[in-house]
């Protein structure tokens, strides 16, 4: 049997909107993926821990505090010193402007999904952009 | 280094990619797990089991701050249901854990029952037995939600944790065989709720009729507040007192590890028999004849096993 593909969903920063997250995390599912919620208000260092400890293929990252030029780059860069970043698909979403997009690609962040993007092109993404077999 | 090297070491993330491996049925780990086998059974496992919404996780959250206090290190299988139709699942345990996960005496494994029923996944005894040769204190293992049936954690754990709460139904409900006969430790959780020492008194009911002499204590708690979690503590390191100095505690691990054996048996009859393409289509043809009513299902079942052993 094929194993399935598990995803880190958490939400980095301060906001306490994690719609958007549950809709994606209910989206993965339904695709087969194992899907590992973390729940709001997250710092990097807890989304890195949690990363590793589940030996995730994933890390989905869901920002709407306006944080996340801050944010998701210090999440990659721990992913780095803990030398697990080459093994882990790092995705962000949520309201980030067009104009931060090609900073946070620069910075490790593999894509970034906006509002509006269906669902399945972010699973296409995933399951066409894993780091291991 | 190599991954049983980095796992004596308490490396977390060769721990953390033993578990996948195991879950993944790779034999490269069973491997490993057998070459470091005297290294388990320092842990003290416990199985925190008890209906859906019951407060299982946030229950497991303070019991490990508890033992944290302590200075004991934890390490925290959470089960949650797989999707029976896509094989996707929502491993959401950890929400409720979020203020251990940088604390490096603590780890916490989400795991998908992945097709596995009685409230366990296949791979949660592989993944415990990766902790315990890590060397974690205590190893808890949170079931998925349980009905009536779902009791595999017993063969799983040194201790079990029934987590209820008021309300879940009248009296008969306490009586019904099954999940309520296996906790070896009660608790009564969201007991500022009504009805919670009704649920208590109805639960010391149904244990007047134990036969055993460890009399399973009955306590209540507010997770959610902290109250009532040391006095869980206590009742869990009773329990594991009593079962040392009655010579159970033997005893149910040798139980247990029989449990395990004929189920890893049984596994490897059915690979061995379901795995070969000849096989399956062997059972197809001879279904077609018991479908004709050419032969019956006994006699075929009997002839399968016989050429299997």
């Amino acid at each position: 049997m094929e194993r399935p593909i598990r995803v880190l969903v958490a939400k980095p920063g301060l906001d306490g909107h994690d719609r958007g997250a549950k809709v994606i995390a209910r989206a993965l599912r339904d695709a087969g993926m194992e899907v590992i919620y973390t729940g709001l208000r997250q710092t990097p260092e807890q989304i890195v821990n949690a990363a590793i400890q589940e030996d995730v293929d994933v890390v989905a990252l869901s920002i709407l505090s306006g944080a996340h030029n801050h944010l998701l780059p210090k999440v990659v860069e721990l992913l780095k010193d803990e030398a697990v970043y080459d093994e882990m698909l790092v995705i962000g979403g949520g309201v980030i402007p067009d104009e931060d997009i090609p900073f946070l690609k620069e910075k490790g962040l593999a894509e970034i999904f906006t509002p509006g993007t269906p669902t399945q092109v972010t699973i296409d993404f995933i399951k066409g952009n894993l780091k291991r077999a | 280094m190599d991954l049983a090297n980095r796992l004596l070491n308490q490396d977390k993330r060769a721990a953390a990619r033993l578990i996948t491996m195991i879950e993944n049925n790779e034999p490269e780990a069973i491997a490993i797990i057998s070459e470091l086998y005297q290294h388990t059974g320092k842990a003290r496992v416990i199985g925190i089991t008890g209906p859906p919404g019951a407060g299982k996780s946030t229950l497991t959250d303070k019991l490990a701050k508890g033992l944290r206090r302590q200075g004991k290190t934890v390490a925290i299988i959470a089960i949650d249901p797989t999707s029976p139709f896509t094989g996707g699942s929502i491993l959401g345990d950890r929400v409720r854990m979020t203020d251990l996960y940088t604390d490096p005496g603590i780890f916490i494994r989400s795991m998908g029952t992945r097709g596995h029923l009685g409230g366990l996944s296949r791979a949660t005894m592989g993944a415990a037995k990766v902790l315990d040769i890590y060397g974690f204190d205590y190893i808890f293992i949170e079931t998925v939600g349980v009905g009536q049936s779902e009791v595999d954690i017993v063969k799983a754990a040194d201790t079990v944790l029934m987590v209820m709460v008021p309300g879940l139904g009248d009296d008969i409900q306490a009586i019904k065989a099954g999940i309520m006969e296996i906790g070896d430790v009660f608790v009564i959780n969201k007991a500022d709720r009504e009805g919670a020492d009704r649920t208590k008194v109805e639960i010391e009911m149904m244990l007047d009729f134990n036969h055993s002499d460890w009399r399973p204590p009955v306590t209540k708690a507010v997770a959610m507040e902290n109250k009532g979690i040391d006095e869980l503590i206590e009742n869990i390191e009773a329990h594991m007192a009593y079962m040392v100095s009655s010579g159970g505690y033997l005893e149910r691990r040798i139980k247990n590890c029989q449990a395990e054996i004929i189920e890893l048996t049984q596994q490897s009859l059915l690979e061995r028999l379901l795995g070969k393409e000849e096989n399956r289509a062997e059972i197809r043809g001879l279904a077609e004849k018991a479908a004709m009513r050419q032969m019956d299902p006994y006699t075929i079942s009997n002839q399968l096993l016989e050429k299997m052993v």
